[in-house]
């Protein structure tokens, strides 16, 4: 069970003052930040914002200097995150592209590949969206269909990708596809390839498919006869699939795992101040927050350090999101949503919808505890 | 993280009660004994002065180190109040008296003092002020939690050794934070203990044809049960180092968190256990209630939950809504 194993991580040199720097940098942004974009957390979509973060040097902060980066640690990278999580910044721009995309690129691209993305992820300039989800592949994910063939300068792209958040806004898309037929009675994973979509290319259509809060936040993409160059390839033809694992240490131990609903609970400590009879069932969500706070950052020091704790991630991802999905509930137990003011209630009215795609995505709360328990030796 | 010598000492105390405290001993227990070997096993490892300074005397450990250790007591429900002693030793020197030899207990001079009765001295507290008495000033009303632990009632009957009064920096709450920092990691290593059980079991026991750990239904709530298991070593490892580096009176924040975060873990992990083992596991036969009933038990010691939700609510209250500066302060300012 050494898979399930965290060793506390102690804050970097130059936390804090890193931190009120952040903390500074937000404040001037805080007036544009109403109620509904903190309620929306890493799903608030500001390409000014975003801007203004690499402008900063918050975006891609890990990266070699070279590659528009500013070679700071992984821990001092996540005291940003934490920071812009907690005050609710719409980082929606930004975030798949630093967190999973550009270090993918980094990691597997060509040279070519990481001067081009780089820079431009790291100044705010490139979205990025992550093309995995099809119609009729969503946890059994080895079963997706759309397929990149080889042909004469490249690679002909067609098939569907589902659920993509923030497709219809992005510029680009890392899809895992089919690149040779999966070998006769053998594992599917094989001859699964990833591939950058300029989301802009002919042959390319977006339908913004409406949530049930009323908004477009996520899509399907249709690639018909899509022309990729022979450079759209990222890594090694038919790795696709330990590629896409790989990345899934950094998707799901992040602090937007357990503070997606943070501003919620700002607001409720804040509300609440002076009622005695709430402070128990308070008291309870910060001994959670500050528990799932050193598992994350425990997270942060294994990557910091080059391992692969993929399991302890998924592990944080599934205690996180209990926390966060029961946040809604538990502050309605409180003080009836009728009574709490106007912003409160507006955030609280968003996050009761939405809270069930916490445990959705990244993986479902089903695909978690399976890989704990295969860690356990259960499977 | 635990240092080295904190891993070796941890894994000395491991294999001493593999031997000193298996299933036979604790069901000794269960009838009254005084696992006498067990306790001198223990003691033969020279760690009752672990937090206690070399200069004092003792091996010059920080809570940090010792953290690992009560683990491996809680993972083998070590029916011997060595935890106590090491607290209490802590306790003792902090007000600068001489600790004593042998097992040592402490607690509050008007509660139920862990292992009272079977100490050789015990340590009691009225807030600050500390007093050491030797067993034989002491007249016991025995009582136990519902882990069949021995915990009994002292009325004074002699004089003490030594009377003092502790630190600012560890202040009037010591014996309250010292008994809540140990259970926490007590409560980490009965976790360990009943899950390894569990999941032994549901690889082994067959239903419908094949091991019941082959079903998901199984296997997912296994999995939360490990999860609950990792949070409450963290919680327990968090709190241990907010007392290495603020003193202990100033790590009351983390220590209620922790106390919380664990007894919360105590009790989906013992329900999840007690699920899979079915009926075999309510049976007196079976070892896995030595370490669910503790878990039930402990979770009281030191306070529950709802004693430290209430108290770690009302603090957060008074944050004036800067609950997230407060929590990543405490990790980042330096402390002189």
């Amino acid at each position: 069970m050494a898979g399930l194993r965290f060793d506390l991580r102690d804050a970097p040199d130059g936390a804090a003052a890193l931190r009120a720097e952040v903390r500074g940098f937000l404040a001037e942004h805080a007036e544009n930040f109403t109620p509904e974009i903190r309620a929306r957390s890493w799903m608030g979509f500001d390409r000014d914002f975003t801007r203004a973060v690499g402008a900063k040097g918050w975006i891609g902060m890990c990266w070699p200097r070279e590659f528009g980066g500013a070679e700071r640690s992984f821990l001092e990278r996540n005291i940003v995150l934490e920071e812009m999580l907690a005050a609710g910044a719409p980082v929606g721009a930004h975030w798949i592209g630093d967190r999973q995309s550009g270090p993918l690129i980094l990691r597997l691209g060509t040279e070519d590949q990481k001067r081009h993305f780089l820079p431009r992820i790291a100044s705010g300039e490139y979205a990025f969206c992550i093309g995995l989800s099809e119609p009729d592949s969503g946890s059994d994910l080895a079963s997706l269909r759309t397929k990149a063939e080889k042909v004469d300068g490249g690679w002909k792209l067609n098939g569907r990708k589902i659920w993509t958040t923030f497709g219809h806004l992005c510029d680009w898309m890392i899809a895992l596809v089919r690149t040779s037929p999966a070998p006769e009675g053998g594992a599917r994973h094989i001859g699964l390839s990833q591939v950058l979509v300029d989301l802009r290319a002919p042959g390319v259509s977006i339908r913004p498919i409406r949530d049930l809060v009323g908004e477009k936040g996520f899509n399907e993409i249709t690639f018909d006869d899509v022309m990729l160059p022979e450079d759209a390839l990222v890594g090694q033809e038919g790795a696709g699939w330990a590629q896409a694992t790989s990345e899934l240490a950094f998707e799901r131990s992040g602090p937007d795992r357990y503070l997606s609903s943070h501003p919620l609970l700002e607001a409720a400590m804040t509300t609440l101040q002076q009622d005695g009879a709430a402070a128990p069932a308070l008291g309870r969500q910060v001994a959670r927050l500050w528990a799932l706070r050193n598992m994350s950052v425990a997270v942060a020091g294994m990557l910091e350090d080059g391992q692969d704790p993929v399991r302890q991630a998924a592990l944080v991802k599934d205690l996180g999101n209990d926390f966060e999905q029961a946040l809604p509930n538990v502050v309605r137990d409180l003080i009836a949503t009728e009574d709490m003011p106007e912003d409160m209630r507006r955030m609280h009215a968003y996050l009761t919808q939405i809270v069930p795609t916490f445990s959705l995505r990244g993986g479902t709360r089903e695909i978690m505890r399976g890989i704990i328990a295969r860690e356990l030796g259960l499977r | 993280m635990a240092s080295e010598i904190a891993t070796e000492l941890a894994e000395q105390a491991d294999r001493a009660l593999t031997d000193a405290a298996d299933v036979a001993v604790l069901r000794s227990l269960e009838a009254g004994a005084w696992p006498a070997t067990t306790w001198d096993a223990m003691a033969a490892l020279g760690l009752n002065g672990a937090l206690v300074s070399e200069d004092a005397g003792g091996v010059g450990l920080g809570f940090s180190d010792v953290a690992p250790l009560l683990e491996v007591l809680g993972r083998h429900a070590a029916p011997v109040p060595l935890a106590e002693s090491i607290f209490g030793n802590a306790l003792l020197a902090a007000a600068s008296i001489t600790p004593p030899e042998g097992a040592l207990s402490f607690g509050s001079r008007n509660g139920a003092i862990p292992w009272g009765r079977h100490a050789g001295h015990v340590a009691l507290l009225d807030g600050a002020r500390i007093a050491l008495y030797p067993a034989a000033a002491l007249a016991w009303e025995g009582g136990g939690n519902i882990g069949h632990e021995a915990r009994d009632r002292a009325r004074i009957i002699g004089a003490p050794i030594a009377e003092a009064v502790l630190p600012n920096s560890w202040g009037a709450e010591a014996g309250l934070l010292c008994t809540a920092l140990m259970r926490s990691a007590q409560i980490a290593g009965a976790m360990q203990a009943a899950l390894a059980l569990a999941v032994d079991h549901a690889n082994t026991r067959k239903q419908f044809g094949r091991p019941i750990g082959r079903f998901q239904a199984v296997q997912q709530q296994l999995a939360v049960f490990a999860a609950e298991t990792s949070a409450a070593s963290v919680a327990a490892a968090a709190a241990a180092r907010a007392v290495d580096r603020r003193g202990l009176a100033a790590a009351a924040f983390e220590i209620g968190c922790a106390k919380i975060t664990v007894g919360e873990a105590a009790t989906r992990g013992a329900g999840i256990a007690h699920q899979v083992f079915a009926a075999m596991g309510i049976t007196e036969e079976h070892q896995l209630h030595h370490f669910t009933r503790r878990l039930w038990s402990w979770r009281e010691e030191g306070g529950s939950e709802a004693f430290w939700a209430k108290r770690i609510g009302q603090e957060a209250q008074a944050l004036s809504g800067a609950l997230w500066p407060f929590i990543t302060a405490r990790e980042e300012e330096i402390i002189p």
